[in-house]
């Protein structure tokens, strides 16, 4: 078939001329998610595994028991979750996967935080402004509708292989839930507590961050655990762009064929993804 | 402008009208089409129409009208959270209509605050923070605000519970700590809006009362909003009464129950309850013929009687203090007697009562005799007569052929 409106060759030219003329960003970008990406995992492993291990252990059951820490009844909520995560930790680490494990943590650590911080104002914004709902929404349907492989593309071309383009794509794919999450939350604060707000003088900072942020918030958590989930769930196709980590192990058990290799890799991600979800959720349905 | 600082807040003309075509639809109000026509030409609705009132220092003044009658749009101008279309709003003789953003918030930290019929309340608060909270924003330091809050929690009755959450607390509770936040900015004006609808019957009563307490330790200006006619008699110094965005007509509850000003208010006031309404003022007739207890004898008492036409008389003394009443029959006979004075057959274990007392209060008083009541100031000079007659129609609400009927009836027997 002849192509009438050839929409591809107008995004190459675009995508071109940004990649040629704003060149000086792309290194600093580079430079910022490498230099960060390597410094958090040289020092995860610089802590010893059985450190990590109780940290996170600790971790799990403060979430879980909160300030029942000490009674007997916290116990009872935490125990369940705090021996999984032991659990889980162990096989990592049994399984020869630890350092891998770590890496696929960072690139998920800090491709979440960078989601966050650009997701949350323009949740924050699209909440407020309907004019800017109405612009923000289809580019987030955009967003997740398109193959997240489709990221890959453009983030190798600007950054070639490495963490960075791994973050980069990881970050487009992950970022919607952020949006769309403190949106609903901040919209879904009942009128009559704004309004009271309002009525004894407050600003609309006031508003925003003593009733709006802190009514929305189990929703924005909500959104948090769905981008750390849809970070994690990236660590596959990152790793055909070169991001080291379990996802790598994964794409050399499918290129070489071994079964053995993809499926533990594949497990550790699993247990990775189970950890990091009960954690945060636990934080999110706290009062 | 007010000239009297005895006003706190003045409402002149005050017009809101919700919708994009507000210029035109101010034009066809001014020119004196209706809300539905305006509504059905111009696609606005017409919230407020032309009110106009004034609010005096240290008075409950309440506001009522059915539901959709303009009511909340109408307070919610006086803070602006609704901005006028037209008219002003005076506040300590400021024109607030005028005032910037930052003069408005001011205003609402410190003039004005308001309680909420859903409460409002901050759910992931404490009790004190919520009640601290408008401190909080006003930018007071944790140690004062806390300190005030507790105050105020104290003042409405919560004290023990500050710690505790809103979800923790009964709606009654709950929109105490409503009433606490209000507080505890110590503002001189309280905007309550259906503040007690949302609670149970009891509650609702057992609210009043709390109000009506701190209101006589405190004197604040209240502008108290509501749909039930009851609650708005027992609380209100003053009411107003709107119907489709127009103050129909303001004034004391009684004013209102006596004399009401339109054919709506008067439809609206037949419900109530008259009897605790209703007082000794209203019903006595002044300037009664008088009988002088030591001037007049059974024969002027006679004749006056014959004058008025009537079979009883109050007798005051030199001093126009109020002392009994004498009797037809009795001056008769001293009469015969050839009595100088009245002093034999003065009955003196008569009630009396101020002008404050409402027919619900005098109603006991007339069982056992058929002395009328007087109505006598703090020095016990007559002020009045209340037959009991007046007093039983008025409890009952017959007219004068049924109650001609029951009398006859009851002599019959
Ligand atoms: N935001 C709004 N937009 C359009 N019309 C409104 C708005 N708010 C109120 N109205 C209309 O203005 C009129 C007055 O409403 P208002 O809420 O002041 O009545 P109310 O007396 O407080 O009634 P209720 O007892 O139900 O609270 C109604 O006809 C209502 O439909
Ligand atoms: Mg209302």
């Amino acid at each position: 078939m002849e192509k009438i409106l050839p929409i591809g060759e107008y995004i190459e030219k675009g995508i071109n001329s940004l990649e040629q003329n704003l060149s000086f960003l792309w290194s600093a970008i580079d430079d910022g998610i490498s230099w960060l990406v390597e410094n958090m995992n040289d020092l995860f492993l610089a802590i010893p595994f059985v450190i990590i291990l109780a940290l996170i252990a600790f971790i799990a059951y403060y979430v879980k028991a909160g300030n029942k820490m000490f009674t007997l009844s916290g116990l009872k909520k935490a125990y369940g979750l705090t021996i999984f995560v032991i659990l889980g930790l162990l096989l990592i680490y049994a399984m020869g996967y630890w350092e891998e494990a770590i890496q696929t943590t960072t690139l998920v650590i800090v491709s979440t935080i960078i989601a966050l911080i650009l997701g949350i104002p323009f949740g924050i914004w699209s909440a407020k402004s309907n004019t800017a709902d109405t612009v923000i929404r289809p580019i987030l349907d955009f967003m997740q509708t398109m193959p997240a492989f489709v990221y890959l593309i453009p983030a190798i071309f600007f950054f070639s292989v490495g963490n960075t383009p791994g973050v980069i794509a990881t970050v487009i794919f992950s970022l919607p839930p952020s949006v769309r999450l403190t949106n609903l939350g901040i919209r879904n604060v009942p009128g009559d507590v704004i309004e009271a707000g309002r009525a004894f003088g407050a600003n609309e900072n006031q508003i925003l961050y003593k009733i709006q942020l802190p009514l929305a918030m189990p929703t924005i958590l909500a959104g948090i655990n769905q981008v750390i989930l849809l970070a994690l769930s990236m660590v596959v196709i990152a790793s055909m762009v070169g991001a080291k980590g379990l996802g790598s192990i994964v794409y050399q058990g499918i290129q070489q064929n071994d079964i053995a290799k993809g499926f533990e890799s594949g497990l550790g991600i699993v247990v990775l993804a189970m950890i990091l979800d009960r954690i945060t959720q636990s934080i999110g349905s706290k009062k | 402008m007010a000239d009297d600082n005895n006003i706190r807040i003045k409402v002149e003309d005050l017009t809101l009208i919700f919708g994009k075509r507000k210029k035109e639809a101010l034009e066809l109000l001014n020119q004196g089409y209706s809300k539905t026509d305006i509504l059905k030409k111009t696609k606005c609705t017409v919230g407020v129409n032309k009110a106009s009132f004034e609010i005096k220092k240290g008075e409950i003044f309440v506001i009522m009208g059915l539901s959709g009658s303009g009511k909340s749009t109408l307070i919610r101008c006086l803070n602006r959270l609704n901005d006028p279309t037209d008219g002003r709003v005076y506040f300590k003789e400021h024109d607030i209509t005028r005032d910037s953003n930052k003069q408005l918030l001011d205003t609402r930290r410190t003039e004005m605050s308001m309680v909420f019929q859903k409460f409002g309340l901050l759910p992931h608060r404490t009790i004190l923070e919520n009640a601290a909270f408008g401190l909080e924003i006003r930018g007071e330091p944790k140690e004062q605000r806390d300190e005030k809050g507790m105050k105020a929690l104290k003042t409405v009755g919560l004290e023990g519970y500050e710690d505790q959450y809103p979800a923790e607390l009964s709606g009654g509770m709950q929109q105490r700590v409503g009433l606490a936040r209000a507080l505890a900015n110590d503002t001189d004006v309280l905007l309550m809006d259906e503040a007690f609808s949302a609670l149970d019957p009891l509650i609702k009563s057992d609210m009043q009362d709390e109000l009506l307490q701190i209101q006589n330790k405190l004197h604040k200006t209240i502008v108290f909003i509501t749909h039930d006619l009851d609650e708005a008699m027992k609380v209100g110094d003053r009411i107003a009464i709107m119907k489709d965005g127009v103050v129909e007509q303001i004034g004391t509850a009684e004013e209102i129950l006596t004399d009401p000003a339109t054919e709506y208010v008067e439809a609206f006031v037949e419900k109530v309850d008259r009897k605790t309404i209703i007082t000794a003022e209203t019903l006595m007739f002044d300037n009664p013929i008088i009988v002088r207890f030591k001037k007049d004898g059974p024969k002027a008492a006679i004749r006056k009687m014959r004058e008025a036409g009537v079979n009883v008389l109050p007798v005051e003394d030199n001093d126009e203090k109020f002392l009994g009443y004498v009797w037809l029959e009795d001056m008769l006979k001293l009469e015969k007697e050839k009595a100088k004075t009245v002093e034999s057959a003065l009955n003196t274990e008569v009630p009396s009562v101020y002008k404050h007392y409402t027919v619900e209060e005098m109603l006991p008083l007339i069982t056992g005799h058929h002395h009328p009541l007087a109505v006598v100031d703090d020095e016990g000079k007559l002020e009045g007569i209340i037959t009991q007659t007046s007093l039983i129609i008025e409890s009952t609400r017959f007219d004068d052929k049924e109650m001609d009927k029951l009398i006859g009836e009851a002599n019959e027997l």
